[in-house]
């Protein structure tokens, strides 16, 4: 069974974020990208899952501009077999990146299409249900972990209150949250062998983004907090000031 | 501009708090641009308290109602969903940030083919236009959106919207249901999490971090969630925490856990970092216990005490008893 995990270039999370002169991007100057972290969860997921099949290729897909050749190449190093850019602008429209990712994905024969739960940038959530959507497939989200068993999917998510185990038959689309699949660190051995793999690369058939950043900000500031005191003394005032300050108790 | 749907989740058969967070939200940008919000419920039956919707601003309560709807399936609920915004003619289409609707509302802008803004925090009106403000980068920039899509959808972070009554009744109407086929998911097991309120869901999160030392020290986090009341506060944790298997994913708050909005969060021997800050900075009040005053987590916190966890817990659960024993 064939794998495709589609994976994202964002700012490494510690990363300090400053907005743009143009006042709707990001000041790029300084920041350090990474393969966004839930999207290393769903490489490992796809590894994983190749490994307990003994059979099946896994490749990595983006949406993106040159920078992303670093982060399909982190794929490779993982231990993914191929890798395919789809040069083109990536929006905050999460649909406008699922229609391109539909536009590649659909006359292939693939089993499991796995997405992060979200990107570490946007983190709109959508990309993964957007996609399979579009595509006629059964999606399962935020899976924890999964299984794959005689053409379905077994899958264990959170939700509010306990866990619930889902099934799907495949082919189908999963997005992948923190639970069984701590990412792999590439090996040196990995690394290495990333230069040789195959790297495809193609113009993206672009689809119009319609969700347009106005304005972007920094947070609003939270107003300056204070210490209350120290230790186990300061509890009353704290206590008093939460019910009649802050009214929350 | 045309009026504004608000999607109501229900459960065991009572409408969801945040439902009528999402419907006040819709209630109020419907107004500010000179149209009227509606609700829309589904399931088997209604919720008991369905048609109370009308004092929180839906002009019609819509029941789609099926037994096909009893379970949340993913597939059928975005048809139906997308079905009654199309045949309503809506401007809008507004749902809750929780784990359903996070699963829900991608789908169903996908159908009615517009984009999405997910996990929105603030919603303006400018030109006749909804302006939704959401966080991105974890909480680290916030965009200004808006959506060029002949509907305007929107997932609303929970607990970030008040619910507000309204002058009004409103009318209760049942929709036609269609339901889709084609491979549709199926739960064949869900195991209760020891029946605790989940922690996107508390309005009170007790917080614990590294600093507790081990799990067993949860006992003295344990005893201020009680103190308040375990039917509104949870336990919530950090990653490191997490990850040395002190407690279960389920309670990690952060970037790579949940994202909460809580009236009162407390981080107990939390140092702050970043990607925890992510998860919980849109928290009304949040309350640090730290014993590093220049940890950066004093630097969100309305209100900090400089201590050791070990001596401050029980005082703080030992007052809270007191303060809810006064009433
Ligand atoms: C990609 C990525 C994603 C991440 N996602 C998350 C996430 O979702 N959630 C998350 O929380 N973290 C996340 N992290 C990890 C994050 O960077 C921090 O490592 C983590 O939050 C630290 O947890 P902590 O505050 O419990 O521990 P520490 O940073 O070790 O802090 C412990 C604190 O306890 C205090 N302390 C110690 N003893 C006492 C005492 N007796 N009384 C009072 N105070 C005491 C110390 O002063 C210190 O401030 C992520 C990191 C990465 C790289
Ligand atoms: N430009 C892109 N190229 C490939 N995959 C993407 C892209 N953007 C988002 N994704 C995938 O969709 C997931 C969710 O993204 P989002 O909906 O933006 O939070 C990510 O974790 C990726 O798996």
């Amino acid at each position: 069974m064939n794998i495709t995990v589609c994976i994202k270039r964002t700012p490494d999370t510690e990363t300090r974020i400053r907005v743009a002169q143009d006042g709707v991007g990001i000041d790029s100057t300084g920041v350090k990208y990474i393969m966004s972290p839930y999207d290393e969860m769903a490489v490992e997921a796809a590894l994983r899952t190749r490994e307990s099949l003994g059979a099946g290729e896994v490749e990595v897909l983006t949406l993106g501009e040159d920078g992303s050749v670093e982060t399909l190449r982190a794929g490779l190093a993982m231990g993914a077999d191929r890798a395919t850019l789809l040069r083109g602008a990536a929006t905050m429209d999460g649909l406008a990146t699922a229609r391109t990712l539909q536009a590649e994905l659909g006359g292939r024969e693939v089993g499991l299409i796995l997405f992060g739960v979200k990107a570490a940038d946007d983190d709109q959530q959508q990309v993964g249900p957007m996609t399979a959507t579009l595509l006629g497939l059964p999606c399962v989200t935020a899976v924890a972990d999964f299984e794959v068993q005689d053409g379905a999917v077994r899958c264990r998510r959170e939700v509010e209150g306990g866990t619930e185990v889902v099934e799907v038959p495949t082919p189908a689309v999963l997005t992948v949250t923190k639970g069984a699949f701590e990412p792999r660190y590439a090996s040196l051995k990995g690394i290495m062998a990333a230069k040789r793999k195959p790297l495809e690369e193609k113009p993206a058939e672009a689809a119009e983004s319609r969700l347009t950043v106005r304005v972007l900000e920094p947070p609003p500031q939270r107003p300056a907090g204070r210490v209350v005191g120290e230790g186990a003394d300061a509890v009353p005032e704290l206590v008093r000031l939460l019910r009649e300050e802050a009214k929350v108790l | 501009m045309s009026n504004i749907l608000a999607v109501v989740e229900q459960r065991d058969g009572q409408v969801r708090g945040v439902g009528r967070e999402v419907l006040s939200a819709a209630a109020a940008a419907a107004e500010s641009l000179g149209a009227a919000a509606d609700a829309l419920l589904l399931g088997e039956r209604a919720a008991a308290d369905a048609a109370a919707l009308g004092h929180y601003g839906a002009g019609t309560v819509k029941l789609a109602l099926h037994p096909g709807l009893g379970a949340y399936s993913p597939e059928r609920y975005a048809r139906v969903v997308a079905d009654v915004v199309t045949a309503g003619g809506y401007g809008a289409v507004f749902f809750g940030a929780t784990a359903q609707g996070k699963d829900l509302a991608p789908r169903v802008a996908a159908l009615l083919d517009v984009p999405l803004a997910s996990d929105v925090t603030g919603i303006d009106a400018e030109d006749g236009q909804l302006v939704f403000i959401r966080p991105v980068y974890a909480g680290k920039a916030f965009a200004r959106v808006v959506s060029e899509g002949a509907v305007a959808a929107a997932s609303l972070r929970p607990n970030v919207f008040a619910p507000a009554e309204r002058a009004g009744a409103g009318s209760v109407e049942e929709v036609p249901v269609t339901l889709p086929d084609g491979p549709t998911s199926r739960v064949v097991d869900f195991e209760a999490a020891g029946g605790t309120l989940d922690v996107s869901e508390a309005s009170v999160i007790v917080s614990g971090g590294r600093g507790m030392k081990g799990p067993e020290n949860w006992h003295l986090l344990e005893a201020v969630r009680d103190a308040v009341g375990s039917d509104v506060a949870a336990l919530g944790a950090s990653r490191a925490v997490v990850d040395a298997g002190w407690r279960p994913h389920g309670e990690q708050v952060g970037q790579t856990g949940k994202t909460v909005s809580p009236k009162l969060y407390m981080a107990m021997a939390i140092s702050g970092a970043i990607q925890h800050l992510a998860g919980m900075r849109t928290s009304q009040t949040i309350v640090a216990v730290n014993k590093d005053p220049d940890a950066p987590i004093f630097g969100v916190a309305d209100y900090g005490i400089v201590g050791d966890v070990q001596e401050v817990l029980p005082r703080l659960a030992e007052e809270i008893r007191a303060l809810k024993a006064r009433g």
